[in-house]
Parts: structure tokens; sequence; C-alpha cells
């Protein structure tokens, strides 16, 4: 191997040092970064930089150029309302209903993810029959894709579906699953966490396994309840995986679409829309397409989850400092 | 250089000129490619290739090339294409008026432009940009027109009488209710969740669908047919999952629900005969009906896919030439009696089409034919108007909300006529 990678940049060598010559020692690291970069600016930062143009221009044309510059005209059609502590007063109402949508899903998702993950990992770390099978058990609805998972789900909870064949079999009355929007929000919960507790889980028990066994073995010896040992060992020497766990799902929460669009269509009515489902809705699925006000969403929706990543990042700052300390008092 | 290798040299490159002047002569008077994209509901883009052919034999400095694809490319990529400047030479499409200003104006190419005139004069302007516009753009390749269909078994279970073909919407609900009831199927009634598919009703039901000055309005004819469709879906006459089931204004249909002889009568269209005949087969008889009436109309709504001629063609008189081929009576006789649907040429529709096709077919085709003359002159003008999804796409949205529960009816109303006025102030920009 070594001898063939030695090859290689000795075939290269005599270019490398013309370009090294010609741009100078200090230069040529651009010259290696540069396919990185172009492929970065051409496939992200020019997008976000169009992106941009689009929210700042109206019409129904597609080419940047066509479209008529009006400002922050989106942005205030957006945030438009004649109450704003009555989200049906505003001009876009179904925008504010995505946004509200979104933020209960995000927090009943994240904090129910979060429990069902740790409880699954618990259990997965302990020495159960078949706790290889189980682990594969968990992990497998993550293999799948979204699409699936939501026709599969689609196919339980329809009218005339597994559930409500089930229902009537046993002599109790069939429900409107995916039509009624109380039932319709919980299944889209329950879809979620049952396709991506998996790979949280997976981190966890990552976490879990790196816990030194000494610790609990000394805890045992002062015959700490498992509560305690759950709450004053498990949980800190497990927060830098549970921040990320809680950061990835929160991101993840926020970005949902796929699932739900198959499942309920963002439906009954409007009960299901969350914000990127509001997004792709007013720019590509209505006839008339109305870009600007799509990038606008989407900007907001972006400045939304750079506010969670910033979090994100002086959480684990603060987490990575607090460690520091802890370990130098230890000490 | 001695003179007899001159004289060689010379004489070379003598015939290598007049071989490359005579490849370059034939690659002039290579046939022109012509392009067409067309999507299929049946048989439609095999036909079109047949005729294709016939049209090649007969003029061979023309190739047909028909790239068949997916509805979904027509709707979501030629838009993108188009507007990139590409695309092909002519498309089949569906969003006739939408696209209106990337069409071809192929009349000055025509040899008979009166001929088209008189014979495609109620759909001709479907494809025009504005009022004046005198352009000939295409030619719509199928008219399709909504109306319902029965399961005529479960009446028959029922012993329920069908209502005639003057019954209202009114009688038709009373007739299924009681149908469902007795056969305790699981609705009376669907409609496909489509803006398009209610604008029929409405009219019916009196809605002007436009103001005085031409812009898109929601009046009480409107607001009248979405209180009586929401009290519909509320009481169970309605199939609630069709519209409630989903956000949005995503188009559903009610074929499955009508097929496993879920629901009595199904409102869709002409485009859905093949596919009852093909799966529902011989597990019951259905029957297509005449347009219910309202105080207003007993009107359907009409539509269809247009083969359209685009600006960003090579060879606009090779497409005006196609296209003249396929307009020609006996030409698009062939076309729509092959694929089974209802003709747009005037002259077939006075004279009758000669379908080779089943009887139960054969009959629903007469019914979506007799049911043309009933179309109420606003169905053409929506169905021609440029903005038409302005009032269709937030139809579909803002009623299933007042289905749902979401907001009340007047509500929704006032958010239909916002969005509307909001969407074709975007799209004039």
């Amino acid at each position: 191997m070594s001898f063939i990678a030695s090859c290689f940049f000795n075939l290269f060598e005599p270019l490398f040092r013309l370009g090294q010559r010609w741009l100078g020692l200090s230069r040529i690291a651009w010259l290696f970064v540069a396919p990185n970069l172009i492929i970065f600016g051409l496939f992200t930062f020019l997008p976000i930089i169009i992106n941009f143009h689009y929210a700042m221009t109206a019409g129904v044309q597609i080419m940047p150029s066509q479209r008529p510059f009006v400002g922050t005209e989106n942005f205030a059609l957006l945030f438009e309302c004649r109450d704003h502590f009555d989200l049906a007063t505003c001009n876009q109402d179904l925008f504010w209903k995505a946004i509200s949508n979104t933020s209960k899903f995000t927090v009943l998702q994240v904090i129910l993810m979060m429990f069902f993950s740790l409880l699954t990992a618990l259990v997965l770390n302990r020495k159960i029959i078949g706790r290889s099978f189980w682990r594969g058990v968990f992990f497998y609805p993550v293999l799948l894709s979204p699409v699936v998972v939501a026709l599969l789900w689609k196919w339980i909870l329809q009218k005339h579906g597994l559930l409500n064949a089930g229902l009537l079999a046993a002599g109790l009355d069939s429900r409107e699953w995916l039509t009624d929007s109380g039932w319709s929000f919980f299944w889209v919960i329950f879809v979620s966490i049952w396709a991506h507790m998996g790979f949280y889980t997976l981190i966890l028990l990552a976490g879990l396994q790196a816990i030194p066994r000494e610790v609990y073995d000394a805890a045992e010896m002062d015959a700490a309840s498992p509560w305690r040992t759950l709450y004053r060992i498990t949980l800190p020497l497990l927060m830098p995986n549970l921040i990320v766990v809680v950061v990835l799902a929160l991101i993840r929460a926020i970005q949902i679409f796929d699932e739900v669009f198959v499942l309920t269509g963002g439906g009954p009515g409007s009960a299901t829309t969350f914000i990127v489902q509001y997004i792709y809705q007013v720019g590509f699925a209505e006839q008339i397409h109305l870009y600007g006000l799509a990038a606008a969403a989407s900007l907001v929706l972006a400045a939304g989850i750079l506010v969670l990543t910033l979090i994100q990042l002086k959480l684990s700052r603060a987490g990575k400092h607090g460690s520091k300390n802890g370990s130098k008092q230890e000490r | 250089m001695t003179q007899a290798n001159r004289r060689r040299a010379l004489a070379l490159t003598a015939m290598g000129s007049a071989l490359l002047s005579l490849s370059l002569l034939a690659a002039n008077i290579q046939a022109a490619e012509l392009r067409v994209m067309c999507y299929q509901d049946g048989n439609e883009c095999d036909v079109l290739t047949e005729l294709s052919k016939r049209f090649e034999s007969k003029n061979a400095d023309i190739k047909i090339i028909i790239d068949k694809v997916p509805y979904k490319t027509v709707v979501e990529q030629l838009p993108v294409q188009l507007a990139s400047g590409q695309g092909p030479d002519i498309a089949r499409v569906t969003e006739i008026g939408g696209l209106s200003k990337y069409y071809l104006d192929i009349g000055p190419y025509l040899k008979d432009r009166d001929y088209w005139e008189k014979n495609f004069s109620n759909t001709l302007s479907w494809m025009r940009t504005r009022a004046g516009d005198k352009g000939i753009y295409g030619l719509l390749s199928q008219l399709t027109v909504t109306g319902p269909y029965v399961n005529k078994t479960l009446f028959e279970q029922a012993n329920v009488p069908m209502p005639g073909p003057k019954a209202t919407w009114d009688d038709w609900v009373a007739a299924t209710r009681k149908v469902a009831k007795a056969t305790q199927v699981d609705a009376a009634m669907a409609w496909d969740r489509s803006g398009h598919r209610f604008a029929g009703p409405a009219i019916s039901y009196g809605a002007k669908i436009f103001n005085g000055s031409g812009e898109l309005v929601v009046d009480d004819g409107y607001r009248a047919i979405v209180q009586k469709f929401v009290d519909w879906n509320k009481d169970g006459t309605m199939a609630r999952e069709v519209w409630a089931g989903a956000g949005g204004s995503a188009y559903r249909d009610a074929f499955e629900d009508f097929k496993n002889g879920r629901i009595v009568m199904y409102l869709s269209g002409s485009w859905q005969i093949r596919r009852m005949n093909s799966q529902i087969g011989k597990n019951f008889d259905w029957v297509v009906v005449p347009n219910p009436c309202g105080p207003a109309a007993c009107s359907g709504m009409p539509g269809g896919a247009a083969l359209v001629a685009l600006k960003g063609s090579k060879s606009p008189k090779e497409v005006a030439r196609y296209l003249d081929f396929l307009a020609q009576e006996d030409n698009y006789a062939e076309l729509i009696a092959k694929t089974e649907n209802l003709p747009a040429h005037m002259g077939l529709v006075q004279k009758g089409v000669n379908y080779n096709s089943a009887p139960e077919i054969k009959a629903a085709l007469a019914v979506f034919s007799a049911d043309i003359p009933r179309l109420s002159p606003l169905a053409y003008r929506l169905q021609g108007y440029q903005y038409n999804r302005s009032l269709m796409f937030p139809t579909v949205t803002r009623v299933t909300q007042a289905i749902v529960g979401e907001m009340s009816v007047a509500d929704a109303m006032t958010r239909l006529s916002s969005d509307m006025a909001e969407s074709v102030r975007q799209a004039r920009k």
C-alpha cells in the first residue's frame, strides 16, 4: 500500500515542486484545498447567495436576472400581523401555523426521543438475553428510507389499514388516525421517534460503554441506590453524548419533512404542516411558484437553526470546561 | 516539387474540397429533428408515435423524436427548462395558460389558418397570453370534462332509482345517502381533491368567478357551494379522508375508494374512463351521469392536454407542419379514437368519433360528449384564464381547513380571497 502511495506521490512530485516554485510555500496549500473549495462554493455557498437574491425579489420567474427587486417585502409579508399575539391574524397564517407546529413538534419529539433513547440505551447496556439481537432490532428502522417508513405506517394507520382492522377484529370501533388533527400529530411524533431512535440510542450506548466500570463498582461499595447512581454518575458522565443527541435531534426535528409529507401530507388541514413543508409548498408545489416568499421563509428557518447551533457550541464548550474543572478538583 | 507532383497535389486538394462541400451540403439537407416531450395517461404517446411515423414517411426532411416522460417531468421540469431557454420543440402540457409565454406562434407558417380558427375556436384562446392575441400556439390533443361516475350496482342493490339528467346536486346527495345507508358503504360521495373539480359545481351554484374588471373573485355563489361541501364532509356524505386526509393544496383522487366499492358517486373526469374499465372490470357496473345542476347551471369543467409549439425551437416551420398534420380531421380523429378521449375539434364533435372501444367505455364517452354543450361559458373562460391556479390551489387548502374545523367557512373565504389576490399579484410581477 505504502509502495503504491509513494509511486503516486513520486509521479506528481515534479508538478508539486513546480507549483511550489511558482506560488511559494505559503500559497501552495490553497492549490490543495482548491477542489474542495470550488465544490463547496458551487454547491453550498453560491446557492446561499442566490437564496438571498430570491428572498429580496418577487414574481414567478426562475431566472434571477428577470426577477424584480422588492427589498424586504417578502419578509414583511411573512411577519405582517394585525395582532402579533394572534397568529391567525397574520398575512401568512400558514407560515405561522407551520412555525407553531414545528415548535410544538420539536419540543415534544426531542424530549420524548431523549427519554426513550436513554431508556433503551440503559436497557441495552445491561447483560440481557439476546443483547446483540435487540440492538439490531432498535437500530433497524434507521436503515430504512424515510419514505419507506412513512408508507409502512400509512398502510397501518389509514382508514382501512392494519390497526383499524385489528381494532374491528377485537370488537372495537375503528378510528380516523390520520384525518383527526390530534391523532395525526401524535402519530407523526410516534413514527419519527420510531424511525430515528436507534441512531440516538447508539450514540448514548457508546457513551455508556465508555464510562469506566470502576466508578460503578465504587458506587456499589458505597451502597449507592440505582437511582442515585444514574443521577450522580451515569448522567453527568454521559452529558457530552446527551448534548450531541439533543442538538442533532433538535436540528433534525426542525427540518422534518419527508416522513410527514408522505404520511399525512401536512394534514388534516394544516395540523401537521411543518416549516420545511410550508417552504416546499409555497416555492414548488403550488402552480404559481412564489420563490421569493419561500426563500425568505427558508432564511428565517436558517436563522433559527443558526441560533440553536450557537447555543450548542456554547453548551458543549461549557461542558468541556465543566469536565476539566471537575477533573482538576478530583485531583 | 516536380510538375507531376504539383498536379497530383492540386487534384487531391480539389477532390478534398469537393468532398467537404458535399458533406456540408448533406448536413444541410439532413432531416430537421423535432423533439416532443410527451407524458401519457393511457396510450397517448404511443399513438402519437404511430402518427409521427406516418408523418415522417410523407415528410422525409423532418424527424420526430417522442420523448416519453412522467407527468411530473412536464409539471416540474419543463417550466424550469423553458425559463432557462432550453426545452423541446413541442410539449404535451396540461398547464396550458400558465406556460403561454413560452409558446411559439405557428400561425404564420400554417397553410390554412382558417381551418384552425374554425375547428379549434373554443380552445385556441386557452393558449393565448392576453386578450386580443390572435396567435395559434398548438392544438388541444385531448379535451377532458369533469363529471360524476356512479356505482350502478349499489343503486340496484339498494333499490333506489337513479336521479335523472336534470337532477341537482341536492337530489344526488339525497339518493346516494339512501344507497350508502342501505348498502352500508363508507360514504355517499367523493370529489377529487382538486380546485379544478370543485369549479364545476361552484359555477353551477352561481359563482361568477370573475368580477366586472375581469379579476378573480370569491362571491356568494362560491361561498354557497363551499358551505354545502363543508357540511357534506362534516355529516359524512363525503368520504372525509379524500380532502381532510391531506394538507396544503396537494392533489388526491378518490379512484381507489370508488374502485373498491366504498363510495356510491365519484366526481372526477373523462380521463379516468380507461382506468375505470381496466381496474374495475366485472366487479360492479359503473356509469357516467351528466353533471348535476345547481341554481345557475349544470356545468362541469373542461380541461385537457395540448400539444404546444415552444419558442426555443430552431425549426418553427417544421413544428407548424407537424402540428398541422396532427390537426387534420382524419389524423385527429384517429388520435382521439385510439386514445379514447374527447375531441376538441368542432367538426369531429358534430360528426362524432368512431370509437372502437368496449361498450361501457363508449357509453361513458357518449355521456361526457353530450355534456360538452352544457358546459358553462364561464367554465371555458376560467379554464383559459392564465392565473386560474390562483383560485384553484388555495381553494383546496382553505376548504380543507374549514372541513377539519381549523377555521369557519367565512374565515376560509376571506383567506381564499387574500391568497388568490397575492398569488395573482406575484404572478404579474
